[in-house]
């Protein structure tokens, strides 16, 4: 197929950025989008142009480096996949797609559709961890018995993979699925407990910090999260702040 | 718990406190004027009782404009910090694919119901408190003497078709602020996805029925008076 692709170029993160048209051609539909880019990529170093900057790594949808905005949607049209997922069959010959950068205050440009998202590994810092003594004495797993429904939605959350979609998506660019998420999943094991009160404190404050926006349950996080992370996860990280506050 | 309020998920809370709170008083005056429908008798006297029991009008009246000044006031500084939150904006954004109109636009409908409050405070809330508290009848009659005045004034005020039409207009945008805002009301509460079903459908039922039933209480005194 045949496509005419708008994507968003910018230089560094201090050059004013803008939309730049580009042709490709003979794309095949079992091409992964990536596979496409590079095909773009491969082209403008032909020609002796700068090829066009993209963040990605595993390309097999978990380590959630690929992000980009394809024609208005976090990852593309398709459901449950990243953008390393997503096929070129969901397009048809003569499409024009459009492709930007995950745009946040919070997540800035650094050259064309690569953005810095270190605000997240800061949130994970705050709290997003369990503080235990592996060198040796490590208990074993099923010492500690858990039920079969909260392993199921810990192990959900846990899903998570910090692409960034949900604040890519969010009408206001709010980080709270991937909190919620990642309080979640430790709030829901016994292994969580003893730092639970602190975690969501620290989490949700450097949340706040870093300049995400305010969650108002649209609910499009959730239906573009590439892994269904649960809006349930923003409602029980309420709870834990909720209770944490009463407890201290 | 100052620092609780001030958080991101702390104004959440307030939001959907201050919004449970307007939506029982919501219900409350449906349940007051949808007796003008079949009781003159009955609207006059729980409008009477309603405007001139202490505890209604010195400790619930102040809560009730609080409540809607938070909600008013919080809802503008959280559209502005969210708007912050996104310089750049997206050159293409399919919202609709993933999100509902109502969701999306609950600063509009809200600035939508505002202007409807400035015209019901207008129509009825500033003549009542004059009549009250600056001239000093609390006795809710009629100048004739004659029963009491509410039923009156309210089916006078319905007289115009302007003002019905104006009223129909915010009841919609009343119903969409709804149809987001109770279930939104109840999810940043924190309340679970299991008992959210029932009270989303619930929530529905609520969104259409009490506007639809303002708009029918207004077309009623418009066609009877």
């Amino acid at each position: 197929m045949n496509l005419t692709l708008k994507i968003w170029r910018q230089k560094d993160s201090k050059t004013k950025g803008q939309m730049v048209d580009y042709k490709v051609t003979d794309i095949s539909e079992h091409m992964s989008f990536l596979e496409m880019m590079d095909v773009l990529n491969e082209q403008l170093v032909n020609s002796g142009e700068e090829p066009v900057a993209f963040d990605h790594d595993c390309r097999e949808g978990i380590c959630g480096m690929c992000s980009m905005y394809i024609n208005g949607e976090a990852h593309g049209p398709d459901r449950g996949v990243t953008t390393c997922q997503l096929h070129m069959r969901m397009f048809k010959d003569g499409d024009t797609i459009t492709i930007e950068p995950f745009r946040a205050k919070a997540f800035p440009v650094l050259k064309d559709l690569v953005v810095d998202r270190s605000s997240f590994d800061r949130i994970q810092h705050a709290g997003g961890y369990i503080s235990v003594n592996t060198s040796g004495n490590t208990q074993d797993a099923n010492a500690t018995p858990i039920s079969k429904h909260d392993a199921d939605e810990a192990m959900d959350a846990a899903t998570c993979i910090g692409c960034g979609a949900c604040v890519a998506t969010c009408k206001n660019s709010s980080a709270m699925l991937f909190v919620g998420a990642k309080v979640s999943q430790y709030a829901l094991l016994p292994q969580g407990q003893v730092e639970a009160t602190d975690r969501v404190k620290n989490m949700v404050a450097q949340m706040d910090l870093e300049g995400f926006g305010n969650c108002s349950n649209t609910g499009a996080c959730e239906i573009e999260c590439p892994k269904g992370i649960s809006l349930e996860n923003i409602a029980r990280m309420n709870r834990e702040l909720l209770k944490a506050t009463f407890k201290s | 718990m100052s620092k609780f309020f001030t958080s991101s998920i702390g104004r959440k809370y307030a939001m959907a406190l201050s919004a449970l709170f307007l939506m029982f008083f919501l219900l409350q005056h449906f349940a007051i004027n949808i007796l003008s429908v079949f009781s003159p008798n009955a609207f006059n006297e729980a409008s009477h009782f309603m405007g001139t029991f202490w505890a209604i009008q010195y400790v619930m009246q102040p809560i009730l404009i609080f409540g809607v000044m938070y909600h008013f006031i919080m809802g503008f500084i959280l559209e502005i910090k969210n708007r912050n939150a996104r310089v750049v904006k997206y050159a293409k954004n399919n919202g609709s694919a993933n999100s509902s109109w109502m969701s999306r636009n609950m600063i509009y409908s809200g600035l939508a119901i505002l202007g409807f409050l400035v015209l019901h405070f207008i129509d009825f809330w500033l003549p009542e408190i004059n009549t009250k508290y600056i001239q000093g009848d609390m006795s809710g009659l009629l100048a004739d003497g004659e029963g009491y005045r509410y039923y009156e004034e309210l089916t006078h005020k319905f007289v115009n078709p302007l003002r019905v039409g104006a009223y129909i207009l915010a009841f919609v945008f009343l119903s969409l602020h709804l149809m987001h805002g109770f279930s939104s009301a109840f999810q940043s509460s924190g309340v679970s996805s299991m008992r959210k079903e029932k009270l989303q459908a619930f929530g529905k039922a609520y969104a259409i029925i009490i506007p639809l039933g303002f708009i029918l209480i207004a077309l009623f005194h418009h066609f009877n008076h």
